[in-house]
């Protein structure tokens, strides 16, 4: 297995992390799940720079984020598997 | 205008310059150092101070009470070479648990096992001799002077003579050898983002979850960077009596502070632009990769108030902080913590006086981009050529290295951020 592009923390949750630079739309992306090492495929709809996340399956407009297992968040918009995520569609529930 | 735009082009053109230099520049080969291995990486050298605590620098330090005794302190050491001021700008007219915290702050900085000794300067007598009196219970060389009624510089001159005398006596002490459970460790990140949570974070919890068992004290702090994983957090004391404790703490800054003072969104500051730069969309998220400091298996024992020094014995505690970094550092460096261990991601710079910080990161951009202010490169996590509890050994070799005297980025590039916390306007 080579390096991944993308790293995602636990199975149970709906954004990745992008880990390479200069990530083109298009890629096949390989993902790696820390927790237990497992891996899969995924196309990255976007150019996604690195540290940023893209999501995991189409996430619909109000549902919750999961990362790390756990709730970081909500969908402002909905968001299709594979597109960039982040403040433009994700926000805090608290603020 | 004009004159403004062709600056702008020489500017620029130095700069360009600059970066070809660096481009073409033979890398320094450097001279093959022994690097401790083995049962040597279960000692470090240090000084055993009056007290019995370890430190790993040999600091005599220059102490201003108050912002107005800045300059003499600065004189001093001007005139004495190899001591160090340590400039900043509050202690005039504070009052209640504010004034409390910045003697707190100052005697916990001078008693630090990193300094040998330290000549206090005050713009009047009585506050200077609290300092005097509180850095003095350690059992270190610990002088007073205060300004008025002598001036600036009859202050100096005989400041000066004391802390000659300081240096010279510090620069004979010798290193001795102490067990690695002898120090104390500290940590809390900066201008984090993604790669935070995944490597350079773990890491230091990896650590922790090595060398706490064995013995260290470790502190971990940043409350308000807590939200969001608040309900991990509780979980992670101790006893349940101390995560109420914990608890009550961090709901109290929620209301306190946080509902008290925000404005519509506080999205705006937490995250951080740069953290949204480097990827971090919410608090949550932030806070769920800065909790990854303290490792899977480490619980606190008790919690700190800000610079208060720990008194349940070897472990993990929380000490109530701000998540800026050198505020946060300052206080953990007052509560006696030798030794800084910082994750970043973006690349924050900070560095302290007295105690040498440690930056990890795991983020291939910035080591590409700031590779001067990087101590420990774990970007092999994200590449998956290196695990978590490597890079913690790694992180340890690092910390014994510093130990024995190596400098860390923010030494040699002469970071010294020393920031107090104010708790609200003086009188």
């Amino acid at each position: 297995m080579g390096a991944p592009h993308l790293l995602v923390h636990e199975k149970k949750d709906t954004v990745g992390v992008v880990v390479v630079e200069g990530l083109k739309a298009g890629t096949d992306m390989l993902a790696v799940v820390t927790h237990d090492n497992s891996d899969f495929r995924i196309a990255a709809k976007q150019d996604i720079p690195i540290g940023h996340k893209v999501a995991l399956k189409d996430i619909k407009k109000g549902e919750t984020i999961w990362k790390y297992g756990q709730d970081i968040g909500i969908a402002k918009a909905d968001i299709k598997k594979g597109e960039h995520a982040h403040v433009h569609n994700i926000k805090t529930k608290r603020w | 205008m004009s004159l403004m735009v062709a600056n702008f082009a020489l500017v620029e053109r130095k700069l360009k310059n600059v970066k070809g230099r660096k481009i073409e520049a033979e890398p320094f080969k450097a001279p093959v150092v022994k690097r401790p291995t083995g049962r040597a990486l279960d000692t470090i050298w240090g000084w055993r101070r009056e007290n019995g605590r370890v430190g790993v620098r040999n600091h005599v330090l220059i102490l201003p009470l108050d912002d107005l005794s800045n300059a003499a302190s600065e004189a001093v050491a001007n005139n004495v070479k190899g001591t160090l001021a340590i400039p900043h700008a509050y202690g005039r007219l504070q009052f209640g648990a504010d004034l409390d915290l910045h003697f707190r702050t100052l005697i916990g900085t001078g008693s630090n096992p990193n300094v040998a000794a330290v000549v206090v300067i005050g713009i009047e007598d009585q506050w200077t001799k609290i300092i005097v009196d509180g850095i003095a219970k350690t059992g270190k060389p610990v002088v007073g002077f205060g300004i008025e009624g002598h001036g600036d510089i009859a202050t100096i001159a005989k400041a000066s003579y004391v802390a000659k005398e300081f240096m010279q006596w510090a620069s004979e002490l010798p290193r001795e050898k102490c067990p690695i459970t002898d120090l104390w460790v500290s940590t809390k990140c900066g201008e984090s983002d993604t790669t935070t949570g995944l490597s350079s974070c773990p890491t230091v919890g990896a650590m922790y979850d090595k060398l706490i068992p064995r013995g260290i004290y470790g502190v971990f702090g940043e409350t308000s960077e807590i939200t969001g994983a608040e309900h991990l957090c509780k979980e992670r004391a101790a006893t349940k009596a101390v995560g109420e404790r914990w608890y009550k703490m961090w709901k109290a800054y929620q209301d306190d502070v946080i509902e008290a003072h925000k404005t519509n969104d506080l999205s705006d500051s937490q995250p951080t632009k740069g953290n949204i730069a480097g990827g971090l969309t919410t608090i949550e998220e932030k806070a769920l990769g800065n909790l990854e400091k303290i490792g899977r298996e480490c619980r606190y024992i008790d919690i700190l108030e800000p610079a208060e020094a720990p008194a349940k014995g070897p472990g993990l505690y929380f000490m109530d902080t701000s998540s800026a970094a050198a505020e946060c550092v300052t206080l953990m460096a007052a509560g006696g913590y030798v030794i800084h261990t910082f994750p970043t991601g973006q690349g924050n710079v900070i560095g302290n006086p007295i105690v040498p910080v440690i930056k990890i990161s795991g983020n291939p951009k910035t080591i590409r981009t700031m590779p001067e202010h990087i101590d420990l490169d774990v970007s092999g996590i994200l590449m998956r050529t290196m695990t978590i509890p490597q890079a913690g050994d790694a992180l340890i070799e690092s910390i014994v290295r510093t130990a024995n005297g190596r400098l860390t980025a923010s030494e040699a590039l002469g970071h010294r951020e020393f920031s107090m916390t104010k708790l609200y306007r003086s009188a």
